[in-house]
């Protein structure tokens, strides 16, 4: 069983779609009881930093992400409040990646002249982790974000857009893709299926 | 790198496709979904599906459409065709589109972008602009191109960004339908001016036509959408990807 961990996130129906194209059996919740007896995690997450850390926060679910020994997947937003601050709101985030996320306008240099939001699909590179299996290095996948993470230790996918970021991080049971898997073709379904592979 | 995106649009009335579309040996499939799952095997970015309905009727069968598309699909997909108001938006958002395209009904009140984008986010605001070339004025027209507006194209994009608008569609009414290619120089002035995505339509008539209007000396354009190119198999999104890739244009193969 999966738990789609529910904070108020908006849209998480993409997700569920996926999910049930993988006739993966799911449940959307935030009781952190029945959350603790599924076999995979995921933090999905449309919406603004701040307000996010503060459902996290107000529902006890701060504490058992940071907790939780069991494969856990934060997507687009759901990654960033898994990195230890972001600009977005000015917020502590939980911690768990130690990189910032920041502004693309904040780290781009002025006159940049590139589009934000970073909307579309690019490639990721430097592939790291047993997430990928079978992607080749550069596949693409579909973002939509104005800020990012910063590269750093736990960085196990890189895109370009006009700096370098982490697309995806990892460390220890903890996963965060900033694109959407659900939204990204065969490349992302692959990915959902080789994170439900994850022990 | 980002790569441009190539969106194949169909038009949807009373829940089907409206022309019976000859598709990679599917005869005349009335099947949207049938249609959406095997443009997004082939290849395509995206897609748009456009509700021509008049009726009530049409219009509660095109948002359970929506929802088996969402199902069906794992790419993003725009749904539009007579949204005008935040509650309209919030149906097809909730029945899982990615986003909402509004064309006449932003023409008349402006303040439909801002409330769509405050509750659900600019990312899934796309404006769209229908407009023709009135006495060396771009005038932007609305009802399916068949009424001028007071408001001028550069001008309405501008706007339309700064009340939220997440992506621009714009439609050249006099490159629509004549496979002469697209507007080229239009869209280039868009992409310069916005900091938003600017997805050109109308015109395509070959490969050619979509690279010129993708490419950096072009029509700089982050988007190319085209219709009947693609339904009657005359551009095949495939070979399309490895034709834009050969002259240079990022495309996802």
């Amino acid at each position: 069983m999966i738990g789609i961990i529910d904070y108020d996130a908006g849209n998480i129906r993409s997700v569920e779609n996926s999910l049930k194209r993988l006739d993966t059996e799911y449940v959307v919740t935030s009781d952190t009881g029945l959350l603790a007896s599924c076999d995979h995690l995921i933090l999905p997450g449309v919406g603004e930093a701040g307000w996010a850390m503060e459902k996290l926060d107000c529902c006890g679910l701060s504490d058992f992400i940071r907790r939780t020994d069991k494969p856990l997947l934060g997507i687009c937003l759901g990654m960033q409040l898994l990195c230890s601050w972001s600009e977005e709101g000015n917020t502590g985030c939980l911690g768990i990646f130690s990189c910032k996320v920041r502004h693309f306008n904040s780290i781009l240099s002025p006159g940049h002249g590139l589009k934000i939001p970073h909307v579309g699909w690019n490639s990721i590179t430097s592939l790291e982790s047993d997430l990928f299996d079978g992607l080749e290095d550069g596949a693409y996948v579909y973002f939509v974000h104005s800020y990012c993470a910063c590269l750093d230790e736990n960085t196990v996918s890189v895109t370009e857009y006009g700096i370098p970021f982490s697309s995806s991080l990892r460390k220890d049971n903890f996963m965060g893709c900033q694109f959407h898997p659900e939204k990204s073709g065969d490349a992302g379904e692959k990915i959902i299926e080789n994170f439900l592979k994850i022990q | 790198m980002l790569a441009k995106r190539i969106i194949p649009c169909l038009d949807i009335k009373d829940g089907q496709t409206v022309k019976g579309i000859n598709f990679l040996g599917l005869r005349s499939v009335g099947d949207p979904v049938e249609l959406a799952a095997a443009y997004s095997e082939q290849g395509a970015d995206e897609l748009v599906f456009l509700d021509v309905s008049a009726t009530v009727e049409g219009r509660k069968a095109f948002a359970g459409l929506v929802e088996r598309i969402a199902e069906k699909i794992n790419i993003p997909f725009t749904v539009g065709g007579g949204i005008s108001s935040v509650e309209d938006a919030s149906i097809l958002l909730r029945a899982g589109a990615d986003k909402v395209s509004i064309n006449s009904a932003a023409v008349r009140n402006p303040f439909l972008i801002s409330d769509i984008a405050s509750r659900f986010g600019s990312q899934c605001v796309v404006v769209a602009i229908d407009a023709r070339n009135i006495d060396g004025v771009w005038k932007v027209t609305t009802h399916g191109g068949s009424r001028a507006s007071d408001k001028e194209l550069f001008s309405w994009a501008v706007q339309a960004e700064e009340y939220g608008a997440g992506e621009i569609l714009f439609t050249s009414m006099d490159h629509d339908g004549t496979c002469g290619g697209y507007a080229c120089a239009e869209c280039r002035t868009l992409s310069d001016l916005l900091g938003i995505p600017v997805i050109a339509s109308g015109g395509a008539g070959n490969a050619g036509h979509i690279a010129e209007v993708l490419s950096d000396d072009g029509g700089c354009a982050d988007a190319a959408l085209a219709a009947s190119v693609f339904h009657y198999g005359e551009i095949m999104i495939p070979d399309l990807k490895q034709e834009l890739a050969a002259s240079g244009i990022p495309v996802r193969v």
